[in-house]
């Protein structure tokens, strides 16, 4: 991979050149939230550690959008929502984690949704140091190899700069007085030294590695009655997930004399209770213990497909949000603990 | 948009015809449609087991069951029961009316491993129609396999879905034809009690050299299974179709998950030995 410099300094005036390569969306505060939006000024994106609320799955698999305006002519797709975009600040794991959702989407048939999403916008990763609650040392998406059209490793009075794709090759030859082609021995010092500190930062962890195996073993323990008993069932977890890529369909009408509306896709959340119920009634996962081992096999054991690579990327989002403490740390903890469960 | 274009829509509805409906029995009727474009009704081919969405604008969607078989390409049978928004809608829907149909999703039975073998359909009640598909697809394509047999049970001689159809198929000599009904009523000429209990009508059969396909409602598999297992037929040579929520039918919307796998992409067709393998199929 090219490798090339830039001096702190340039970093604003580069990222706002990045406007000819498409519509600039970033994290920005939003009534003291920080949330993934365009951006409409340079200004307003916030670059560091903290990560958004809702993760950046939200400018790829959107909350809420038509697939499908309909009328007596029948369903004409509608790509509104996809536009030419340049997605600036994306973390590590969740460069991953849209990484995982491309298992999902991309693969055959494509989501045309997602896809489009996809391809018409160039992601400028970040390097960020761990906060409170960061598990991607444990996940092994504290680094990421691709997925990126630039990242950015900041060592503070200057980046190292990874080009990932053409495309981000020609961003940085569009302002190439920014960039130093030499990195210097005292650099790659400077980078490893960021990268050791890094990892002494983590405070916690957990056994991801051996998740998939004690998934398996554990299908039938307490602890999903336990965990189970505690749940509200309010879905948070998925709406915060990065790799939660579940989604509803509903046709609306248009408020007007004509058969007309649109198909709209919205997020779901397997801990609903209507999500596995089936016509004439029958659930499939009638109870709350049932949910949470679907979604915790799908972050613990294999996500996708069989064999697959666990969903869980480590963000601690989950750590954060769920209002009963359910969560990567505690679901990890009770399944390999000899102890009683949860209290 | 040019990104977009590139790239085939698999959500999007076709228009299609209904060629003709008519009840089968209370609360289920018989649709035979066909897409409008004459190229694609020629060209849509399947295999038994699978299934296709079926659109209403303004109403919704949801997956049916193929009913017809491949081996008469053209036409797209279902067999429906009225439970629903989209089934309410779908009933009220007349010959030459316009729905919307996508597929054909799933993977359907495994015919291949069926090629030469005896085969025993069995199946309780609603169940009948994703099993219609795979005893035509074996009677058109008959010197393809060994014996066959279709057990078949229902509550009531009332609620015997194609009733005619199968009982002139008893006329058939290359097919035994095995029909009960719990609650008989005084003209039952066929079997009495639930359909496990033809299977000591069955004759004696070399188990490895039998694929036995099962469909109905949850209730029934364990008993059949049993009786299966009995006649030695290997767990992974009983094969059965699931049913699942599903917003995609391209394992997408995630609704249909079963563990780790997708129902509508891995299924609906799964042998019994996958059952015990993945948990929560059954």
């Amino acid at each position: 991979m090219r490798v090339m410099k830039m001096q702190a300094k340039f970093l604003e005036v580069f990222l706002e050149s990045l406007e000819n390569f498409g519509t600039l969306y970033g994290p920005q505060r939003k009534n003291g939230v920080l949330t993934w939006d365009r951006l409409d000024d340079i200004k307003q994106l916030v670059l560091g550690d903290e990560h958004t609320l809702i993760p950046v799955k939200k400018l790829f698999h959107p909350k809420k959008f038509s697939m499908f305006n309909f009328d007596e002519g029948g369903f004409q797709p509608d790509y509104s929502v996809i536009e030419k975009r340049v997605v600036i600040g994306v973390h590590p794991c969740e460069i991953h984690s849209l990484l995982r959702l491309d298992d999902i989407f991309l693969v055959a048939p494509t989501d045309p949704y997602y896809g489009g999403l996809r391809q018409s916008s160039a992601i400028i990763g970040f390097s960020c140091l761990p906060t409170e609650n960061c598990l991607c040392k444990s996940t092994g998406t504290d680094i990421v190899e691709e997925g990126f059209d630039l990242f950015f490793s900041n060592l503070e009075d200057f980046y190292l700069v990874w080009i990932g794709s053409s495309l981000g090759y020609d961003m940085i030859h569009n302002r190439e007085e920014f960039f130093e082609e030499n990195v210097t021995h005292d650099d790659i010092q400077k980078y490893l030294r960021w990268r050791a500190d890094r990892d002494k930062l983590y405070k916690k962890s957990f056994d991801f590695r051996n998740m998939p195996d004690l998934m398996e073993l554990s299908h039938a323990d307490e602890a999903w009655n336990d965990f189970g008993e505690i749940c509200i069932s309010c879905g948070q977890c998925s709406m915060v997930c990065p790799t939660c890529n579940c989604y509803n369909v509903t046709d609306v009408f248009d408020v007007s004399n004509t058969p007309s509306g649109r198909r709209e896709r919205m997020w779901d959340s397997c801990m609903f209770v209507d999500y596995s119920l089936v016509a004439g009634g029958h659930n499939f996962r009638g109870t709350r213990a049932d949910r949470l081992r679907l979604w915790y096999t799908h972050k613990l054991k294999a996500y996708g497909r069989e064999f697959g690579i666990p969903g869980c990327i480590g963000c601690g989002r989950c750590v954060e949000t769920c209002p009963v403490g359910i969560n990567v740390l505690t679901v990890s903890e009770a399944l390999i603990s000899p102890e009683v469960h949860i209290k | 948009m040019t990104v977009v274009e590139a790239i085939a829509n698999p959500f999007q509805p076709e228009p299609a015809r209904v060629v003709r409906q008519y009840e089968l029995i209370k609360n289920h009727r018989f649709f035979q449609v066909r897409f409008r474009d004459v190229n694609r009704a020629m060209a849509f081919s399947y295999k038994p087991g699978q299934f296709v969405m079926v659109s209403l604008p303004g109403i919704g969607e949801a997956p049916f069951c193929i009913s017809s078989t491949p081996s008469r390409p053209g036409i797209i049978e279902m067999g429906i029961r009225k439970t629903g928004k989209l089934t309410d809608a779908l009933f009220k829907k007349k010959d030459n009316d316009q729905i919307y149909v996508r597929g054909p999703y799933g993977n359907g039975f495994n015919l291949d491993i069926m090629k030469g073998k005896d085969i025993i359909i069995v199946a309780g009640g609603l169940g009948v129609m994703p099993l219609r598909s795979v005893l035509y697809y074996v009677l058109d394509n008959r010197d393809d396999f060994g014996r066959l047999f279709f057990l078949y049970g229902a509550k009531t001689p009332d609620e015997i879905l194609f009733k005619s159809e199968f009982l002139q198929l008893k006329e058939r000599e290359d097919i035994d034809c095995l029909y009960t009904v719990d609650k008989p009523t005084p003209d039952w000429t066929e079997h009495e009690g639930v359909v496990t209990k033809m299977f000591s009508c069955l004759p004696k059969l070399d188990p490895l050299n039998v694929i036995a396909v099962v469909a109905g409602p949850p209730i029934m598999y364990k008993f059949v299974i049993k009786e299966l297992l009995e006649l030695k037929i290997p767990k992974n040579q009983i094969q059965m179709t699931l049913e699942r929520r599903m917003k995609c039918g391209v394992g997408k919307c995630g609704h249909c998950a079963l563990d780790h796998l997708y129902t509508c992409i891995q299924g609906p067709v799964f042998t019994y030995w996958d059952t015990l393998h993945f948990k929560e199929l059954i």
